[in-house]
């Protein structure tokens, strides 16, 4: 058990951050811990920005992680991560999926979206690691973009002292039945992402 | 038991628990979860009422049939629904009331950041405020013998953070209250339910000596509590922010106050004596501060804490440092350096919106509009909106501009949820008026910016039971209208033409712009695809607005997983070059 530990989730709407968080403040709860989990619904869901913030601790006070607190940060897209360097310290971790929506601003050409060099050297220079999963490219392989979301859950869960089993039990409750299974796959597949397994 | 549930879930739990017999909203961000949650429970008539007046006078009217009932509204929703509350306030009722409120500050979805404890204060009713979901449970319960044993309306306040938040909530069925299955029976009481003025005039006193004993009760009431500590500092704080305080104040002593109005008055000075700095944190409004102030008390408030904007453990302890409360400094954190473009909310790929606001904006039609999806008409690029202010305000505005004389191809545009809601009286008044405005009314067929509620035109009660559809066409014919048209709002021409023709008639006219939301019917087609040679790189098309197309070296790119396959970028291209699979 850990003293606390705070997670970010930050994606853009629709491409499953509640569930995700969802799953991993059950996750927490399974494991002993005192969980909160925060979101904001409402206009943000028509294709804006989204996040959900999970805390796991011995005794959890606040729904809200604060700036410079964060020990985990899970990009599911990569502008959206960038916004959340202010929650970064030199011990945070932050997995980011390799995956641009772009925003209207760039589709329409008045802004360019930043370089993912950039992006990279933003959150890399804030965190004590970063690291790039490619879980959009094999959410694709395993026909189905929107399993990104618990294929970067299964990378996370390889640094968490929490049994597999727990995930996936978490999973099965949470996701709809037909997609079950699916779901599963892409967590081992995220799993199985940290480097050297 | 514990399970993890939301705030909003919690409320319906407590609801439940506490014997609730109905309960009855309009939705609104953030407490539209409450009564969606309250109609899963198959002891609690649970309806969609059509706006937040009528859903409180459907619960008032519960609760004088003896049975207990809930209203839930967001924030602005209680302005619509303020005349009733004031009401109730003098009638009192007989079985409980509860009216949960939830304030949005921030406006993470609202058109302003009102603080209704003021309601509480204004309207003479106790308020409750839980800082967490097990206590957004128990609250509903209080609320409702309070309610009951001193005749009163009382409003639970929520917050967007407390709403939308999962925390851990003690499940255990074991203490319920059964509601009865006896068919009430209504008890006649002239002088307390008729509020002309003779009998008003009784009631006024009562209230006042009924706020009076509430004021008394929050003296002992154990939701308020203090929670000993390091006395050298003091906070008074309430609700979600409670949270926050304990996080960047772990050894303070703390008064939480559950109650917010009325205040408990020697509990404060008894406080305010036993600690060296008395402060006051408290979202918005310096609803507390004000009371302690008046009290003669010296205390820290909003000269620290502001009153814009949503609070954060963060910006708690920010303030609190510059302040001189706090001895460590908080944690040095840089935004990063790069541009980060924002990422507004848009009209959704196919959403059937986007065709009319795109023949509103060819048009150069100056648009007054309303609250909802189509709001978004307002972003860029469509920017085809130029008011919106409150539910239903979009004909009424109209109708001033054109009483004015105003030339200047001026249309309202409200939504099918929103003309039900309040858009129904305003068209009364152009109608019979003399008024000779063009009103739109875009008919997606459902509640859709708070997440899909049925309305009166969805033939579906809140309950999942078929009802008769309310015909927008006949309801509009009813009134009187002449000029009516009923237009598939992708025909970008065909809107064009049917709103222009209005605009030059010189009387009133309605236009019905119908096509049901896509993202609630999961309706889709094939992607269009890209002829890279015919493509100019014109950027007609991203006029549009929609997410999946993309400007590019060359010619434009479509998105295969966002686009919805509506074609209307298929529709607005000016060279041919995007074709709708059936023309390939």
């Amino acid at each position: 058990m850990y003293n606390k530990i705070d997670f970010i989730i930050a994606g853009v709407g629709g491409q499953g951050t509640i569930l995700a968080s969802d799953i991993l403040v059950e996750v927490g709860l399974h494991a002993g811990y005192d969980v909160k989990k925060s979101e904001v619904h409402g206009m943000s869901q028509r294709g804006g920005g989204v996040e959900s913030q999970v805390r796991w601790g011995e005794r959890v006070y606040s729904p809200l992680i604060e700036k410079g607190k964060a020990d985990y940060l899970l990009g599911f897209e990569m502008l959206e991560a960038a916004r959340w360097t202010e929650y970064l310290n030199p011990s945070s971790v932050v997995y980011v999926n390799r995956h641009k929506m772009y925003p209207p601003s760039v589709t329409t050409g008045q802004a360019e979206y930043p370089a993912e060099t950039a992006i990279e050297h933003e959150l890399s220079s804030r965190a004590g690691r970063y690291e790039w999963v490619d879980a959009m490219a094999a959410a694709k392989e395993l026909g189905n973009p929107a399993l990104a979301g618990v294929i970067m859950l299964g990378r996370l869960s390889a640094d968490l002292d929490v049994e597999p089993e727990t995930w996936l039990k978490v999973i099965a409750e949470l996701v709809p039945a037909k997609l079950v299974e699916l779901n599963k796959k892409a967590f081992i597949t995220g799993r199985k992402m940290k480097k050297g397994v | 038991m514990k399970k993890l549930l939301s705030g909003n879930e919690a409320f319906a739990y407590g609801a439940y628990l506490a014997g609730v017999q109905l309960a009855a909203a309009y939705p609104g961000t953030p407490s539209t979860e409450i009564v969606k949650n309250c109609a899963t429970y198959d002891t609690i008539y649970a309806e969609w009422s059509p706006n937040e007046k009528v859903s409180l006078d459907v619960a008032t009217g519960a609760s004088y049939a003896g049975r207990r009932a809930l209203c839930a509204m967001k924030h602005v929703g209680l302005n619509v629904a303020a005349d009733s509350l004031f009401s109730a306030s003098y009638t009192g009722l007989k079985g409980g009331l509860v009216i949960i409120n939830a304030d949005d500050p921030g406006m993470h979805s609202s058109q302003n950041e009102q603080d209704n404890r003021n309601y509480a204060k204004f309207a003479k009713v106790p308020m409750l405020e839980p800082a967490d979901s097990e206590e957004a449970k128990n609250y509903v319960r209080i609320a409702l013998e309070m309610s009951e044993q001193y005749d009163t309306p009382v409003l639970i306040r929520t917050t967007t953070r407390l709403s939308h938040s999962r925390t851990l909530v003690e499940i255990d069925d074991s203490k319920r209250v059964i509601p009865s299955d006896e068919i009430p029976a209504y008890e006649r009481n002239i002088p307390k339910y008729v509020m002309v003025p003779g009998n008003a005039r009784r009631r006024h006193p009562v209230v006042e000596e009924r706020l009076q004993k509430l004021a008394a009760l929050a003296e002992t009431l154990e939701i308020n509590k203090i929670e000993p500590g390091n006395d050298e500092i003091g906070i008074i704080t309430s609700g979600v922010i409670y949270q926050y305080a304990r996080d960047v104040f772990p050894n303070a002593t703390i008064l939480k106050l559950g109650m917010v109005w009325p205040l408990p008055k020697q509990m404060i000075i008894d406080f305010a004596k036993r600690v060296k700095k008395l402060v006051i944190i408290e979202e918005l409004d310096p609803f507390i501060e004000e009371y302690v102030r008046i009290l003669g008390l010296d205390c820290i408030g909003k000269e620290v804490y502001p009153i814009e904007g949503e609070y954060s453990p963060s910006l708690i302890r920010e303030v609190s440092y510059k302040a001189g409360l706090l001895t460590e400094a908080p944690p040095e954190v840089s935004a990063a350096s790069i541009d980060l473009p924002m990422r507004p909310p848009m009209l959704c790929p196919g959403c059937g919106h986007r065709g009319l606001f795109y023949a509103l904006k060819r048009l150069d039609a100056t648009v007054f509009g309303d609250i909802g999806c189509y709001t978004l008409g307002a972003a860029p690029p469509l920017a085809a909106m130029h008011t919106t202010t409150c539910m239903g305000g979009g004909f009424g505005v109209v109708h001033g501009v054109d009483k004015m004389g105003v030339k200047d191809k001026t249309v309202a545009v409200l939504g099918d949820s929103t003309f039900f809601h309040s858009g129904i009286h305003p068209m009364i008044d152009v109608l019979y008026n003399g008024g000779i405005s063009t009103l739109i009314i875009t008919d997606n067929r459902i509640t859709a910016m708070t997440g899909h509620q049925d309305n009166p035109g969805s033939g579906r009660t809140l309950l999942g039971e078929p009802a008769e559809r309310i015909d927008i066409e006949t309801v509009v014919r009813g009134l009187g209208a002449k000029r009516v048209e009923v237009v598939n709002p992708y025909e970008v021409e065909q809107v064009m033409k049917v709103v222009k023709e209005g605009l030059e008639s010189g009387e009133p006219s309605v236009v019905i712009a119908r096509y049901p939301c896509v993202l609630h019917t999961k309706e889709k087609h094939p992607v269009p695809t890209v002829d890279t040679e015919a493509c100019t790189n014109c950027g007609n098309c991203l006029k549009i607005g929609c997410p999946p197309i993309t400007k590019g070296e060359n010619y434009v790119a479509i998105d295969n997983i966002l686009c919805n396959g509506c074609g209307l970028c298929a529709r607005v291209c000016p060279f041919n070059a995007i074709k709708k699979p059936e023309e390939q």
